[in-house]
């Protein structure tokens, strides 16, 4: 059941990754398939919160030209921007 | 099998700013109105729009809507439809000041108005000086529309089906058109939605082509439901591509970079454009700044280890400037490129971008098709508006800033004309039993078990081969194979299976349903490409470099049962003004 929930939750992310901007799809699907089996619960949880910002105030973090206030989104945003130039 | 119905005076798909604008004014006009969206409505591709939207507001420089009209005719390198530009034109104003009483907020000057910015293609005096057009809220004007539209919606009740997808539409053995199937991604379960008007407002589909600046939802799905339903595709050959994507990413790199002063180089350092367009340069419009790239690159002067790119420098505007005024820009190029371009030039390429084509529309948004004999005529209760449609304001080519002007004026011109159609019609038609079978059946062709070809290696296969065969430069030849290799792939869907078949959120399934949509738009767009044999905006042939009124100045329309292009007349009378006629396009 654990891999069956754990697919279920990462099918749902994925579409939430599906966004109106080529720069939210690229950076966030890429991270979400190049990172998601190593993501812990906590930051599944710091993902799914971030996913839930506007289009807009996702490309300015993503772009680094904004900082989260939320910390553990932040931390996130950070390890998304690793993983675009990785 | 039985599926949930609801019902609702207008359907409306797709919950862009085409189909937001045409919601709010159902619902404010007391119509019971769904909207569906594959993605929540404010992740809808407008979002992504940054430049502007065009009014001839003339708060900057003179302007007013007959020069905007000249512009966008000329643009259109005449294959626009006159009785739809000088209609889009006349209401520009009006629609941005509609946005402003929505709560856009619009960047203004310093007593209060609107500012407008320059943009390519647009002049003052039929051809004369460079003109400022282009309305904007900072560098987030799509996302501004959305949001305010989206909440003005809300405020008048339209009911939203998000995260649904629609799957194919509904007609009666009359013609008429009757609502569509659509599924819950969250649990892969059916509803039926009965209308007696329907709006496809889809966007567009940038997804046929491997570099790219839209959004992967951008797959043509209102285009191909359209054609299955036997509804033609009109002009699919005219492809915009953008001239400066990130060479290889396709992230798109505005152009306010070229509008606040940079410029594009090649190999030799070279200010090229001044050879393309003396007068215009680097902001002609954006064909012609693709081809010469394209021109540059071919004929061995391209950037980058393989040649295959220019460059566009900012870096002489001083890092001040550069920073203060695209900030966007700078950030997007720091993340994906890891430089600076106060430093560094941007490698930049010809990008897939807009689809000027679509599904053909007369300018109150009616779904017309032609008659066995004789002249067109609408299917009743269809209506299309925004990147999806064809009205056609954009011809050969469309201009910067106009296109969320048409998903705003076109949007609201359906809306208006469905207000009308409602009255007249006051009931639901009886639903046929057999009209949801052809959507059951695509469904159910997707749960075959086994091995097989995946969805994947088909789309990246086709992308490839739209890039190669049906890009900026064509010939003959290059479409031709380009035909055969599509048809061929196509004849390969059957293969494909899914491992898939889970119901949550299953988004293997969306994808496969999306390719079913790209491999029918990819045809209607090589087939109505190899036929049309001359030069004319954004379809430009090697073989045949010249644009040919005599023969070609008629729109094409692509059948998907018998996969032939046959043609129609360019609508050249406007509504109130003279005609423009055909001229050579100089910038
Ligand atoms: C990077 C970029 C920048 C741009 N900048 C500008 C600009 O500055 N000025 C300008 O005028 N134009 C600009 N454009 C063009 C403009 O943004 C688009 O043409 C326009 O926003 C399209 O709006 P729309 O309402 O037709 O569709 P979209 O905004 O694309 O919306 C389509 C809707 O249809 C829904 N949908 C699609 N398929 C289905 C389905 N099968 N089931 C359910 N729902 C579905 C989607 O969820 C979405 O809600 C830009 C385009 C790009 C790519």
């Amino acid at each position: 059941m654990q891999t069956d929930n754990s697919n279920i939750t990462r099918n749902r992310l994925a579409w939430q990754c599906r966004r109106g901007m080529r720069e939210l799809d690229v950076l966030l699907l890429g991270f979400l398939e190049q990172r998601y089996p190593q993501l812990g619960t906590g930051d599944i949880d710091s993902f799914t919160r971030l996913l839930e910002y506007p289009d807009n105030v996702l490309l300015e973090w993503l772009l680094g030209h904004m900082v989260p206030s939320d910390r553990d989104v932040a931390h996130i945003v950070q390890e998304i921007r690793h993983a675009a130039v990785s | 099998m039985e599926i949930a119905r609801r019902r609702f005076d207008t359907l409306i798909i797709g919950a862009g700013g085409g189909g937001l604008r045409a919601a709010l004014h159902l619902s404010s006009a007391d119509a019971h109105v769904a909207v569906v969206s594959k993605v929540f409505p404010t992740r809808s591709h407008t979002v992504a729009a940054q430049g502007g939207v065009n009014a001839a507001l003339a708060n900057v420089r003179p302007d007013n809507w007959h020069w905007h009209m000249f512009d966008t005719v000329k643009g259109s390198d005449y294959l626009g439809d006159q009785d739809a530009i000088e209609y889009m034109c006349r209401a520009a104003p009006q629609a941005v000041y509609e946005l402003e009483h929505f709560g856009v907020p619009f960047s203004r000057l310093d007593d209060g108005r609107i500012y407008q910015r320059q943009f390519g293609g647009q002049s003052m005096n039929f051809g004369g000086e460079q003109a400022a057009r282009t309305c904007a809220a900072a560098d987030r004007t799509g996302h501004a529309i959305l949001q305010s539209l989206y909440q003005q919606n809300i405020r008048a009740r339209t009911h939203f089906f998000d995260e649904y997808f629609a799957i194919d539409l509904i007609k009666d053995h009359e013609g008429y058109l009757l609502g569509a199937v659509v599924m819950n991604i969250a649990n892969s379960e059916l509803l039926l939605i009965e209308a007696k008007t329907t709006l496809l407002a889809t966007g567009g589909a940038g997804q046929l082509f491997r570099t790219n600046t839209n959004a992967l939802i951008n797959t043509g799905d209102g285009m191909a439901m359209a054609l299955r339903a036997g509804i033609p595709l009109q002009d699919m050959e005219f492809f915009q591509f953008h001239p400066t994507g990130i060479a290889g990413k396709g992230m798109l790199i505005s152009e306010a970079v070229r509008g606040e002063g940079g410029y594009l180089v090649n190999a030799d350092g070279e200010r090229f454009m001044e050879h393309y367009a003396p007068n215009a340069k680097d902001l002609a419009s954006r064909d012609v700044v693709s081809r010469a790239i394209a021109t540059e690159v071919r004929e061995g002067r391209g950037c980058g280890e393989h040649r295959d790119h220019v460059l566009l420098k900012v870096d002489h505007l001083g890092a001040e400037t550069v920073h203060q005024r695209l900030p966007g820009i700078c950030d997007m190029v720091r993340t994906f490129l890891g430089t600076d371009p106060a430093e560094s030039p941007i490698p930049v390429a010809p990008t897939a971008h807009y689809t000027m084509g679509g599904i053909p529309t007369n300018r109150f948004g009616q779904v017309i098709v032609p008659l066995q004999h004789g002249p067109e005529e609408p299917v009743p209760g269809l209506y299309a508006a925004g990147e999806c449609a064809c009205v056609s304001v954009h011809g050969a080519n469309r201009l910067g800033g106009n296109s969320l002007l048409d998903i705003l004026v076109f949007g609201r011109a359906a809306a208006n004309h469905i207000v009308d159609y409602l009255h007249e019609n006051r009931y639901h038609k009886p639903c046929p039993t057999d009209g949801a079978d052809p959507a059951l059946a695509r469904l159910a062709r997707w749960e075959q078990q086994g091995d097989g070809e995946t969805v994947d290696h088909l789309r990246t296969e086709l992308a490839q081969i739209m890039e190669e065969n049906c890009g900026v430069f064509r010939t003959e030849e290059v479409m031709q194979d380009g035909l055969d290799k599509v048809t061929a792939l196509s004849g390969r869907m059957g293969d494909v299976r899914l491992t898939d078949h889970s119901k949550i959120f299953n988004t293997a399934r969306i994808e496969a349903l999306e390719l079913e949509n790209l491999m029918d738009v990819a045809l209607a767009t090589v087939a109505s490409a190899l036929q049309r044999k001359e030069s004319r905006g954004a379809h430009s042939r090697i073989d045949y470099p010249e644009r040919d009124d005599v023969q070609w100045l008629r729109h094409s329309l692509y059948h998907r049962d018998t996969r032939t292009v046959d043609y129609k007349p360019v609508r050249t009378r406007p509504i109130t003004v003279d005609s423009f006629p055909p001229k050579e396009r100089v910038y």
